[in-house]
């Protein structure tokens, strides 16, 4: 007889029925908190145009409760997408020195002391 | 009384349904057996028409990549130890077209593997009288893990970026392409890119990671596609900058 292939196609729910894909799925969730962040800081920007009265009206909206718990949202997801990526760089980027592979570990704890690096940098410049 | 214990295959047999079903079947249980020699035992004992792929039985011929309790894995690396006292479920591997049982239809694959050219492809010929293109251990470090690939298909079948969308190339081809695009002896890497570079090649993955997770030779197809996309992007850069690239 002749061939009958048979096709399977993916259920909407695939991702929930293994760890590895759900927190795959998370980590792409976060982007979107990070994007929101992101158009926050834009419309920063925005309403710093706009003289000192919409920038101060800004930074009251920032600071008021719902501002606060938004911003501590952002915070958590960016730590997490940060952390994951951080975990998987010495796939994306191997480094050999002096002929020896270096150290996953290495890799990662040099992103973890860059970002320490590049928050105590910001953090003086906010002069807090 | 002697242990036993239960498979449940998904079964297909075109020819008498039109749809997968699922059939038990009682098996002893030895603790040095694997799934392949329970289903070997199916075959001679209780079911000859049960049809699956298996050659060596050491992990090296990449035939018998199965679902087994829905992780992709090879039927001869699965022992019935770590699933005792349970049913073990097996299929065929996923995101693949079922031929018949666990036999799956592997032809798009073999498309995939040669359109990325997995072979050295020099730019100028080299001459006997040349020797021997030798390379150093270094040389060989950059690519030698992406050698050991067996062709089992568990990466795709991990992948659900292979499920999602039936063009992409996939793991194993694109580590493949990888690893002649480091090696020292190829200058092969621009003819490659029209489909290593392209949407349905390494921008198609998202990094979920599964392949490398379920790679029984540790081949690390992930961090293979995500080098190349760093690669991608410097070619793209510098073709970007060069003077007149762009009219």
């Amino acid at each position: 007889m002749s061939r009958r292939p048979y096709i399977r196609s993916m259920k909407p729910g695939w991702w929930l029925g293994q760890r590895r894909y759900f927190v795959y799925m998370v980590r792409e969730l976060t982007s979107l908190f990070i994007g929101l962040y992101c158009a926050l800081l834009v419309i920063g920007i925005f309403r710093l145009s706009q003289g000192r009265a919409a920038w101060d009206g800004f930074v009251a909206a920032l600071s008021s409760p719902s501002g606060i718990i938004f911003q501590l949202i952002c915070l958590s997801f960016a730590i997490y997408h940060s952390a994951t990526w951080f975990a998987v760089t010495p796939k994306a980027m191997p480094l050999v020195v002096k002929g020896e592979p270096v150290p996953a570990r290495t890799i990662v704890a040099f992103h973890y002391g860059a970002w320490a690096v590049v928050s105590l940098i910001v953090l003086i410049a906010a002069g807090i | 009384m002697r242990e036993e214990i239960t498979l449940e295959i998904l079964r297909y047999q075109p020819e008498l349904a039109d749809e997968p079903r699922l059939q038990s079947y009682i098996v002893p249980y030895h603790e040095d057996w694997v799934v392949l020699d329970a289903l070997n035992h199916i075959k001679d004992n209780l079911d000859a028409t049960l049809s699956y792929r298996w050659s060596c039985h050491m992990a090296i011929c990449g035939s018998c990549g199965m679902m087994i309790n829905g992780e992709p894995k090879l039927a001869c690396h699965a022992f019935l130890r770590d699933y005792r006292h349970a049913v073990i479920r097996v299929g065929p591997l996923e995101h693949f077209p079922i031929e018949r049982d666990l036999v799956i239809v592997m032809d798009d694959f073999m498309d995939k593997l040669s359109s990325v050219q997995p072979y050295l492809i020099t730019q100028q010929k080299r001459q006997l009288s040349e020797g021997e293109n030798l390379q150093t251990p270094l040389q060989l470090m950059a690519f030698k893990q992406y050698t050991l690939c067996i062709n089992c298909l568990l990466c795709y079948a991990a992948c659900p970026q292979c499920g999602l969308n039936e063009n992409f190339v996939g793991p194993a081809a694109l580590a493949l392409a990888h690893r002649y695009n480091l090696d020292s002896r190829d200058g092969g890497k621009d003819e490659r890119a029209d489909v290593v570079a392209s949407d349905n090649g390494i921008w198609e993955c998202t990094f979920v990671g599964a392949c490398s997770e379920v790679s029984p030779k540790y081949v690390d197809p992930a961090a293979a596609i995500q080098q190349t996309k760093i690669s991608a992007s410097l070619d793209w850069f510098k073709a970007w900058l060069r003077p007149g690239a762009y009219r």
